[in-house]
C-alpha cells in the first residue's frame, strides 16, 4: 500500500482520485479506494471515458496500474477512440494498464448455467504481476444479459463484489440505464447493484431545444458526504470536465486595491480609478449602443501595459470588429501581431453554455490570459441553454476571480425589458461587481449615448449620467447638461454650451470695460489730489513768510521807539535800550 | 468430416462449484453415449492455472473448447441442453 502513496501526500487515504476536473472536488477526493463504484448512464453519455480516465489517471499520476475488462468494446477500438486525448495509452498499456478482451463472440454457444468464477480467477494472475490497485468491468450489462434468470444475474454480481472486496481493488462497474432515476430503479433488471454498491454514480444525456446537455450525479456515496447536485459536465480535451462552483470551504482568492483603466479616461475617473483587478465588469446595453466599443477600450489598454488579452465574440469576426474599432481610433492588430491580444470569433458556436465555457477556458488558459473580454456573454443564455446559463455565468466569474483574470464581458438587453433585468436569463448583473449601462436618449430628434454607472462594488462612484461620444480620436464622456430638470444631450448640449461660451465671454468683456473707465476715473482724482498737496504746500510757505514779517515788524517798531524817547530824552533809559546803544 | 475422426475437449472449470461438477458429468456423459473410444477430454481449473485461461479468453466457467476438430468451437454453461450442445460441437450426425 505505502508503495503506492508514499509521494502523495495530498490525497485523501480513503478515496482513489479519478483525475477528472470537477469530480475529486465533487467526492471530495475521489471514488471510494478498495470498494466498488456503479456508473450507470445511457448510450453516448460517456460511461467508457469516465472510467477510462479513471485507469490513466491512477496509471500515469498515481503509480496504481490498473486493469480494463472490455465486455462490449473490443480493446483496440477503446484505444482507438481514446486517441484524441492527450493520455498516451500505447504506453501506458506495456506495464500499468492492461485490457482484458471479454466481449462475448457472437458464435458463442450457451448450453445450462454458468459464472465469472473463470473470469474473475483468470484476471487473478494480471492483478498479482502488475500490481494492479484499480479495475474496470465496462458494460456488465452485456455479461449479465446472457445469464437465465435474475436470481444467477444476483448471484454474479455478488461474486463479482465479493472478488473485488478480498482482492482489495477499486471497482469501477459500469451499466447501462436510461439516466431517469426513477424509471432505473424499477424497470431496470440490475436495480439491486445500486444498493449493493458503495458509491453509484449516474451519467445522463438529454437534449433540450436541440441542444445537448450532460449531466453527472451522485447516486449514493456510503461513509462520504459530496455534493448531492447534478453537475454539468462535457466531454472535452482532457477527456472529461465536470463543471463545479467552488464550494464553502475552499479559500478565498486573493483580492488586491490594483486598479486597472478602462481605457477610457473620464469613465476611471467616474469609478474612482478604473476597475479592480480581477473584478467582473457588466456593460449593458440595447444594441448599437457602444459596449463592444469600450470593451475595445479596455483591450487596448491591457495590451498597452502588456498584459496578455483574450477577446472573445460572439457577435462577429475578429477581424471585423479590429476594423470596426479602429474607425473610433482603438487599433488592436499590432496587439495581435505581437501576440499579446488573442481574438476568437464564435459566431457559429452552438451548444450547450456548460461547453462554451469549458472552450473559453481551455482558450483562456492556453493563451495565458490576464484580462478576458467577452462580447456578449448573453450569448450564452442563448435557446436550449435558458437553465443551465445562470450556473455558466455563476462558474466563468467564479473561475475568473479564482484565477485573477479581469474580466469584462458585454451583455445585450432586449427592446422589451429594461436595465433592471440585467442580462436576462444570466443575472449576472448581481454577480458582478461593476455594471455599466449604456442608454440612448432620444430628444429633439437625436439618439444619443447615455453611460451611467449603476453599481460598482468598493469603489466610489459617480452617480451622474454622461454622454459616450465616439470620435476617430477616440471614445471620450461628456458631461451632460442638466437644465430645469432636463438632461440635454448632442446638439442641444453643444447649443447650450456655445451659448454660455458667448454669454461668458460678454460678461467679460464688460467687466474689462469697467475696469478701464473705474481706472480713469481714480487717475484723475489722483492728479486732483495731487494739485491740492501743492496748492497746501504753497500756502503753508505763505504763512510762514507771514509770521515772519509780521514779527520783524513788530521789532522794528519797538526799537524805533526807544530810538524816539532817547532822543527825546524824557525818561529814563530803560534797560533795553542799552543795548540798542551800543 | 471423418466420421471416426478423434474428438479433443478442453473444459474449463472453476474449482468444484456446481456448474463446473454439473458440466463435468454432463460432458463425460455426452462423450461416453456418442463418441466412445474417439474423444480426449482435458479439465483446466481456472484458479490453478488463470493464464491458461486468460491466453484462450475463457471468461465465464464452465466453458467447453472443441480443439479438433478444428475450427474450434465454444459451449458456455453446464452443458445440460444435448440438444444446443450437440448442434454446437457438430455431433448431431454423429448421434443419429
Amino acid at each position: 500500500m505505502n508503495k503506492y502513496s508514499r509521494n502523495l501526500p495530498v490525497q485523501n487515504p480513503g478515496k482513489a482520485e479519478t483525475g477528472i476536473d470537477g469530480f475529486d472536488e465533487i467526492t471530495h477526493g475521489g471514488l471510494p479506494r478498495g470498494r466498488t463504484t456503479l456508473l450507470e448512464g445511457g448510450p453516448g453519455s460517456g460511461k467508457t471515458l469516465f472510467a477510462l480516465r479513471f485507469l490513466v489517471h491512477g496509471a500515469q499520476d498515481r503509480h496504481e496500474p490498473g486493469i480494463f475488462v472490455a465486455f462490449e468494446e473490443t480493446s483496440k477500438r477503446i484505444v482507438a477512440n481514446a486517441e484524441n486525448f492527450r493520455w498516451n495509452l500505447p504506453e501506458l498499456q506495456r506495464k500499468k494498464l492492461f485490457f482484458l478482451d471479454a466481449q462475448p463472440t457472437p458464435d458463442l454457444v450457451q448450453s445450462g448455467g454458468f459464472d465469472l468464477g473463470g473470469m474473475l480467477a483468470a484476471l487473478g494472475a494480471p492483478v498479482k504481476a502488475m500490481g494492479a490497485r484499480r479495475i474496470v468491468f465496462d458494460a456488465i450489462d452485456i455479461v449479465l444479459a446472457l445469464l437465465p434468470d435474475a436470481t444467477a444475474k444476483r448471484r454474479e454480481i455478488y461474486r463479482l463484489h465479493e472478488w473485488l472486496l478480498t482482492s482489495e481493488l477499486t471497482g469501477l462497474i459500469t451499466t447501462k440505464a436510461d439516466g431517469d432515476e426513477a424509471s432505473s430503479l424499477s424497470a431496470q433488471p440490475f436495480g439491486f447493484m445500486q444498493f449493493m454498491v458503495d458509491c453509484a454514480v449516474l451519467l445522463n444525456h438529454r437534449v433540450e431545444l436541440g441542444v445537448s446537455q450532460r449531466n453527472l450525479r451522485i447516486q449514493k456515496y456510503r461513509g462520504s458526504n459530496f455534493d448531492e447536485n447534478e453537475a454539468p459536465f462535457v466531454i472535452g480535451k482532457n477527456g472529461f470536465d465536470v463543471a463545479i462552483s467552488r464550494m464553502l470551504g475552499q479559500v478565498d482568492t486573493k483580492v488586491t486595491n490594483e486598479r486597472v483603466t478602462s481605457g477610457v479616461k473620464r469613465l476611471d475617473t467616474m469609478l474612482g480609478g478604473g476597475y479592480y483587478r480581477g473584478a467582473t465588469v457588466l456593460i449593458t446595453g440595447f444594441p448599437g449602443t457602444a459596449k463592444t466599443t469600450l470593451g475595445g477600450a479596455f483591450t487596448q489598454a491591457a495590451c498597452k501595459r502588456g498584459e496578455r488579452t483574450m477577446f472573445i465574440g460572439f457577435d462577429s469576426d475578429g477581424t471585423e470588429v479590429i476594423r470596426n474599432l479602429k474607425s473610433v481610433g482603438i487599433r488592436l492588430d499590432r496587439y495581435i501581431k505581437s501576440d499579446v491580444l488573442r481574438m476568437i470569433s464564435a459566431r457559429s458556436i452552438t451548444g450547450s453554455a456548460e461547453a462554451m465555457l469549458v472552450r473559453m477556458k481551455a482558450l483562456t488558459q492556453e493563451h495565458k490570459a490576464r484580462c478576458l473580454v467577452i462580447d456578449p456573454v448573453s450569448t450564452l443564455a442563448k435557446a436550449g441553454n435558458e437553465l443551465t446559463a445562470h450556473g455558466v455565468a455563476e462558474r466563468l466569474i467564479d473561475w475568473c476571480k479564482s484565477d485573477g483574470i479581469t474580466l469584462v464581458c458585454t451583455s445585450l438587453l432586449d427592446e422589451m425589458h429594461g436595465p433592471a433585468q440585467g442580462g436576462a436569463s444570466l443575472h449576472i448583473s448581481t454577480l458582478a461587481d461593476t455594471w455599466i449601462h449604456l442608454n440612448y436618449l432620444v430628444q429633439a430628434g437625436e439618439r444619443n449615448r447615455g453611460l451611467s454607472i449603476i453599481k460598482s462594488r468598493g469603489t466610489s462612484h459617480s452617480n451622474q449620467v454622461r454622454e459616450l461620444i465616439l470620435s476617430d480620436a477616440g471614445v471620450t464622456l461628456a458631461d451632460i447638461y442638466t437644465a430645469g430638470g432636463e438632461v440635454l444631450m448632442g446638439t442641444m448640449r453643444w447649443e447650450r454650451e456655445s451659448a454660455e461660451r458667448v454669454a461668458n465671454e460678454i460678461a467679460v468683456v464688460a467687466g474689462k470695460l469697467k475696469r478701464v473707465s473705474l481706472d480713469a476715473e481714480a487717475a484723475v482724482l489722483e492728479v486732483r489730489a495731487k494739485s491740492l498737496q501743492t496748492e497746501l504746500v504753497a500756502k503753508n510757505v505763505e504763512k510762514t513768510l507771514l509770521v515772519r514779517t509780521t514779527a520783524s515788524r513788530a521789532g522794528e517798531l519797538s526799537r524805533g521807539h526807544t530810538r524816539m524817547r532817547e532822543l527825546r530824552g524824557g525818561d529814563a533809559a530803560v534797560t533795553g535800550s542799552k543795548g540798542g546803544r551800543s | 468430416m471423418n466420421p471416426r475422426s478423434l474428438f479433443k475437449f478442453r473444459l474449463y472449470v472453476a474449482g468444484d462449484t456446481p456448474n463446473s461438477l454439473q458440466a463435468m458429468s454432463n460432458l463425460g456423459a455426452l462423450c461416453q453415449k456418442i463418441l466412445p473410444n474417439r474423444h480426449e477430454i482435458e479439465i483446466v481449473d481456472v484458479f490453478r492455472e488463470p493464464k491458461r485461461a486468460l491466453a484462450d479468453g475463457i471468461f465465464m466457467t464452465p466453458t467447453l473448447l472443441r480443439l479438433m476438430p478444428s475450427p474450434m468451437r465454444k459451449v458456455v454453461g453446464t452443458l445440460s441442453q444435448a440438444g444446443s450442445v450437440l448442434q454446437a460441437l457438430g455431433l448431431e450426425n454423429v448421434a443419429a
